[in-house]
């Protein structure tokens, strides 16, 4: 894991309690994640799911531990680390295709206005939208448009990881599948490497080679990663005839409504490292490392 | 009724009233009778026989006005300048004290916006400057700057500084912080996202402040002007008063009126051009 791509090493987030004592959101947590690797990260809110996207994103800082990527430690924000927030965060003085521009410009400060320009075309055209619609500005375009052109932002800016915090996170559920689809589409093709957070099981398994499971806060810890055992490429419809699908949302749902919070709370021990625990659950034929969660209804 | 859209109707009441109005007063003031019929030695010495000097109707005015607005640039001394001339000059006065204002309130509210320290250090200063009438300025300025034109615009500047310095404050303190953060991971220098992300962001904020500045700048030449006299529309109005030209008066009033409304309109287009919807 010292060797992955990205690494998180015995990262600790406190914070002040306001009674001179010290709110452990996380303590020493560690993993990796592979080059090209889409990992989603699940968990309860206040888990700090978005202390470590903030911390990844260089937009916080942690209270200690490292985050290595590439064998470099990061500091501060950067544009090798693009981010797609959940409220979509166009600047609405500018149109659609402005906010691309205004990316891409920063991004290859060499390029030339043509160039820049038809770049962010390119890509706002990968999530689906051309023509009229990228002069408009965001408040004309509906929510799932806005979150397309900030899909289209962060990709177009080609960063070595992207960082995605719950970008479905506001949109109806329909307008969800559909983007989910475009943002496989445009991550496919690439090597992009993707972490994301999201509280939608279905979308995570849809979209993730692996999902790493946190455990409640205060003291969270990422307990699990738990391999998709899903060949690509994935659609909505076909996933679900899967062998593998059910058995997999079922050990999530299990994990999330239960065991995150009979792990919960269990401060460590002598500074041990929490490292996730893999797990594999694959039924076409393969080993199964973790018992089976599907139970028969009663009836 | 249906036919005619909102906006006609609205036209057309804006003129039945003008015209109500304009037509009550023109008769109220034409029944005033100057005294007629014998006259003693002592009314006639004390002028009871002339017309008594008496508020125009609006027929003079317009007269007035027709005069006046047809040569607004004459210049016969220091006593009869023509209209144009008059507003030039109060013009020139509050945009002269109006941008160094800006060109101070601007860059010093970004800083009070961007750093809470600057805030709370320069906080009290503007808090018991910010109630002082600019007029009581004037003695002040009157002695340290030995000009009355000068002066003058010190006056303008220190009004229209205000309402520019706490908006562009306001503006760049409320930027939001996803915007900010925006700018950050796209790496963007500290001027560059000053430029880019916060000006654009504060701009209407900023701009609304700019037009409360210009409304009270154009309120307070008008006495500053009475106050030191020479030229300017503040002049002219107090001129015309020694004068008992009452006519020339509410001809002035008017032009004052006429001119800080096309003050505000110009900062509403840029205001309009500046806005954004979230």
């Amino acid at each position: 894991m010292a060797n992955a791509f990205l690494s998180i090493e015995r990262l600790t987030q406190k914070y002040p309690d306001g009674k001179g004592g010290q709110f452990t959101v996380f303590e020493n947590a560690s993993f990796g994640i592979e080059k090209g690797e889409f990992v989603c990260i699940l968990g309860h809110s206040g888990c700090g799911k978005s202390t470590i996207m903030n911390i990844l994103a260089g937009l916080s800082e942690p209270t200690s531990g490292v985050v290595k990527m590439d064998g470099q430690q990061i500091s501060g924000p950067s544009l090798d680390r693009g981010v797609v927030f959940q409220n979509y965060s166009l600047l609405p003085w500018l149109s659609a295709l402005k906010n691309v521009t205004f990316g891409v410009a920063a991004r290859f400060p060499d390029w030339t206005k043509q160039q820049v320009e038809d770049h962010s075309i390119a890509f706002l055209d990968k999530v689906g939208l051309s023509g009229d619609a990228i002069h408009r500005k965001p408040s004309q375009l509906s929510g799932g448009m806005r979150q397309r052109v900030s899909i289209a932002r962060a990709f177009a800016n080609e960063p070595k990881l992207l960082l995605l915090d719950e970008p479905f996170g506001a949109l109806d559920a329909l307008t969800r599948g559909t983007i989910q689809e475009e943002l496989l589409k445009v991550w496919s093709g690439t090597d992009q490497t993707v972490f994301m957070i999201t509280h939608d099981i279905d979308e995570a398994i849809l979209l993730a080679d692996r999902i790493l499971l946190m455990t409640n806060g205060p003291l969270a810890r990422v307990a699990e990663s738990v391999e998709i055992t899903i060949p690509r490429p994935r659609v909505r419809t076909d996933i679900v005839e899967n062998p593998n699908y059910y058995a997999i949302r079922n050990h999530l749902v299990q994990f999330l409504g239960k065991r995150s919070a009979e792990l919960a709370g269990q401060p460590s021990e002598g500074g041990e490292t929490h490292s996730p625990e893999t797990i594999r659950i694959d039924k076409t034929g393969g080993e199964v490392s973790a018992a089976p969660l599907l139970q028969a209804v009663k009836t | 009724m249906e036919l005619i859209s909102e906006n006609k109707r609205a036209a057309i009441w804006s003129c039945a009233l003008l015209l109500v109005g304009l037509l009550v007063w023109e008769f109220s003031i034409s029944t005033q009778q100057v005294a007629t019929g014998e006259l003693t030695e002592y009314e006639l010495l004390t002028g009871a026989g002339t017309a008594k000097a008496g508020v125009p109707p609006p027929s003079e005015v317009f007269v007035k006005a027709w005069e006046e607005l047809s040569n607004p640039f004459y210049d016969a001394g220091p006593n009869d300048k023509g209209i144009g001339i008059q507003i030039g000059y109060s013009i020139y006065r509050v945009l002269t004290g109006y941008f160094l204002a800006a060109l101070i309130a601007i860059p010093l509210g970004f800083l009070i916006g961007m750093s809470s320290v600057a805030y709370k250090a320069l906080n009290p200063f503007i808090q018991v400057l910010r109630p002082i009438s600019p007029l009581a300025w004037m003695p002040l300025a009157l002695f340290i700057i030995q000009d009355s034109e000068a002066s003058a615009i010190f006056v303008i500047f220190i009004c229209s500084i205000w309402p520019m310095l706490l908006n562009t404050a306001f503006g760049v303190a409320g930027v939001r912080e996803d915007w900010v953060n925006v700018a950050r991971t796209h790496e963007l220098s500290a001027m560059k996202t000053a430029f880019t992300v916060v000006l654009p962001a504060a701009a209407p904020t900023i701009v609304t402040g700019m037009r409360i500045s210009i409304g009270i700048a154009w309120l307070v030449i008008v006495a500053a002007e009475m106050l030191v006299g020479g030229t300017g529309i503040g002049y002219y109005v107090w001129n015309e008063w020694n004068n008992l030209d009452l006519t020339s008066v509410i001809f002035s009033i008017l032009m004052i009126g006429v001119v800080g409304m096309l003050l505000d309109a110009a900062f509403g287009f840029v205001q309009r051009r500046v806005a954004y919807v979230e």
